[in-house]
């Protein structure tokens, strides 16, 4: 059997190359609460993240970086959907999505939650590149701990 | 490296049928497979000394005196005399076996200089090492206050010497260099460093783990002091590699790892250290992958290295021919195949390379991707990540086709997905 590159159709949807082309919420903020630089020292990826809090809730937030489109992507994406929520929330959020990554299965609520971020299922199938999908939401957890660290 | 009139060509497809894993398949096609920078294949030969030697007379070395332990500790030491024979060293005890090009590395930094470079004193090294010829020295410069000094690369990818020439001073304790790049290809001048480096009273350990597998390696030619190189590059097994030294610089260094097999004496109070190599062989060694190391250097003296080198610098030039006929892709390192060797880095204008890679390996081609230990010469390019195919002895014009065309697919789908 051979099989050309249709199969990369799985990896990358249109949402996620939408937001590789013009990803969002890329403007720094002028006083952020918290700010982290995460990078990948697998394959080099770099992102710069940070926060605006307003008492417990995401009042705003920034993703900039360099990378693949999966790592850039992802960033963009969690900006949309953390927006706003709280700090457990978003937390909440990231263990949905490395749920998500792992193959485990989510309940249409759960899913709904994650709003465009369900484009990325398709990266399971390419175990490789999990990583590259996962290291903007752990730069969040990161930029949320030197807020209010976990206990 | 001077070319000589080509012998017989190697028999690519001969070699192929050596190599069951050519034969798999990856997401349906015919595995491609072109990281071998990264590691190379194993061929039949190698795989089956291992399975020998754990059929017929797996046992220690050095200690018993059953038949088993003399036919092991006798394969052991004809491994060393093999290896030392392909490099031209002046003398089995003058090869210590290690884990791997790393390990031989820092055990000259834990050894040798941190017994000889003090505080003022300058550390050469050169903008083209893999991490594990840089951050050893980075560390001894902190523990000594010493200085880490950098040879930069030339606009066509070549070691700039003159800026070689200016660097190397009285103040020099050691020059660490790679003898070729394993991002961009370079292959350095060695004897010219080490040339540098002597006059001035200082030693040169080299960087082999990118030489040694493709081309002709004379250690007493090139006058190193030091060179380390891997295994499991040369169709060798993971997890052994070889420091070679020279023997009255060995002689003198301290050992690094303390145990058995490297002690003479041993009381309550103190010990004495065993001869060369042992001292630096602390600890029951690597005794299968040692005598399979040994099938390796076999496996590649019978072909010749002349005729590998010629085979990879043939490839080369085919590929980088074939790349610039390729939109958007910028390869690195030298153009010309003159002292370079069969490693061609590329980056995209707008594919980041792990989307190029993945769109590869769809395709069943495999090649690496990423920064290739080797941040510091990447970032330099103004890139955060290449992509590169690293050729062997068992790739053929054909495989070089199939990466071109796989990138001229990628390209097209790319293009369509809206990210060129």
């Amino acid at each position: 059997m051979t099989q050309g590159l249709g199969d990369l159709d799985e990896l990358y949807k249109e949402v996620l190359l939408d937001h590789y082309r013009n990803p969002r919420n890329t403007d720094l903020l002028d006083d952020p609460e918290s700010e982290v630089d995460a990078v990948n020292p697998f394959c080099g990826d770099e992102i710069h993240m940070q926060l605006g809090m307003v008492e417990d809730k995401l009042s705003a937030i920034s993703v900039t970086g360099q990378g693949c489109s999966i790592s850039q992507a992802t960033g963009s994406l969690l900006t949309e959907i953390v927006e706003g929520k709280t700090s457990d929330e978003a937390r909440a959020l990231r263990e949905l999505f490395r749920g998500l990554m792992m193959g485990e299965e989510l309940s249409e609520e759960q899913l709904d939650d994650l709003e465009d971020s369900v484009a990325l299922q398709g990266v399971r199938r390419f175990p490789v590149r999990i990583k590259c999908a996962l290291l903007s939401w752990s730069a969040l957890i990161d930029a949320l701990d030197k807020v209010a660290p976990t206990k | 490296m001077t070319s000589k009139t080509p012998s017989a060509p190697l028999d690519v497809q001969r070699i192929r049928a050596d190599f069951p894993i050519l034969r798999r398949e990856v997401n349906g096609r015919t595995l491609t497979y072109l990281d071998n920078a990264a590691t190379s294949q194993k061929p039949t030969q190698v795989i089956q000394s291992l399975v020998d030697y754990y059929e017929r007379y797996n046992s220690n070395v050095h200690r018993g005196v059953h038949t088993l332990s003399m036919e092991a500790t006798e394969a052991y030491e004809d491994a060393r005399g093999k290896v030392q024979r392909f490099i031209n060293a002046p003398s089995p005890e003058s090869i210590i076996w290690t884990r791997n090009t790393s390990e031989s590395l820092n055990l000259v930094a834990y050894t040798w200089a941190e017994a000889n470079v003090c505080a003022g004193d300058e550390i050469v090294t050169t903008a083209m090492e893999h991490h594990s010829n840089i951050v050893p020295w980075q560390q001894l410069a902190y523990r000594k206050g010493a200085t880490l000094k950098i040879i930069q690369e030339t606009e066509t990818g070549r070691l700039d010497m003159e800026q070689a020439a200016e660097l190397i001073t009285e103040r020099t304790k050691i020059v660490a260099a790679t003898h070729m790049s394993n991002v961009l290809g370079t292959v350095i001048d060695i004897k010219a460093l080490a040339d540098a480096a002597h006059e001035v009273g200082a030693v040169i350990l080299v960087d082999g783990a990118q030489s040694v597998p493709h081309m002709p390696v004379d250690v007493q030619a090139l006058d190193c002091d030091f060179m380390a190189f891997s295994a499991h590059k040369m169709l060798g097994p993971t997890g052994i590699g070889v420091l070679y030294g020279k023997p009255e610089i060995l002689e003198a260094m301290p050992p690094w790892m303390y145990g058995g097999d490297m002690i003479l004496e041993v009381t309550y109070e103190d010990a004495s250290w065993n001869d060369l190599p042992y001292k630096f062989e602390a600890g029951t060694p690597n005794i299968a992958d040692a005598i399979a190391t040994g099938a390796a250097v076999d496996y590649l003296s019978a072909l010749g290295m002349d005729r590998v080198w010629e085979h990879e610098q043939q490839l080369t030039g085919y590929a980088l021919d074939k790349f610039d006929g390729l939109n958007g892709i910028n390869v690195l390192g030298p153009r010309e195949i003159n002292d370079r060797g069969a490693v061609v880095s590329f980056s995209h204008d707008s594919v980041h390379s792990h989307d190029l890679g993945t769109a590869l390996d769809q395709l069943g081609i495999a090649i690496r991707t990423g920064h290739h230990c080797a941040m510091p010469l990447i970032r330099s390019h103004g890139i955060v990540s290449a992509a590169r195919a690293s050729f062997y002895i068992y790739n053929t014009e054909a495989e070089v086709d199939t990466l071109i065309d796989g990138l001229n697919e990628a390209e097209r789908y790319f293009s369509k997905a809206g990210i060129l």
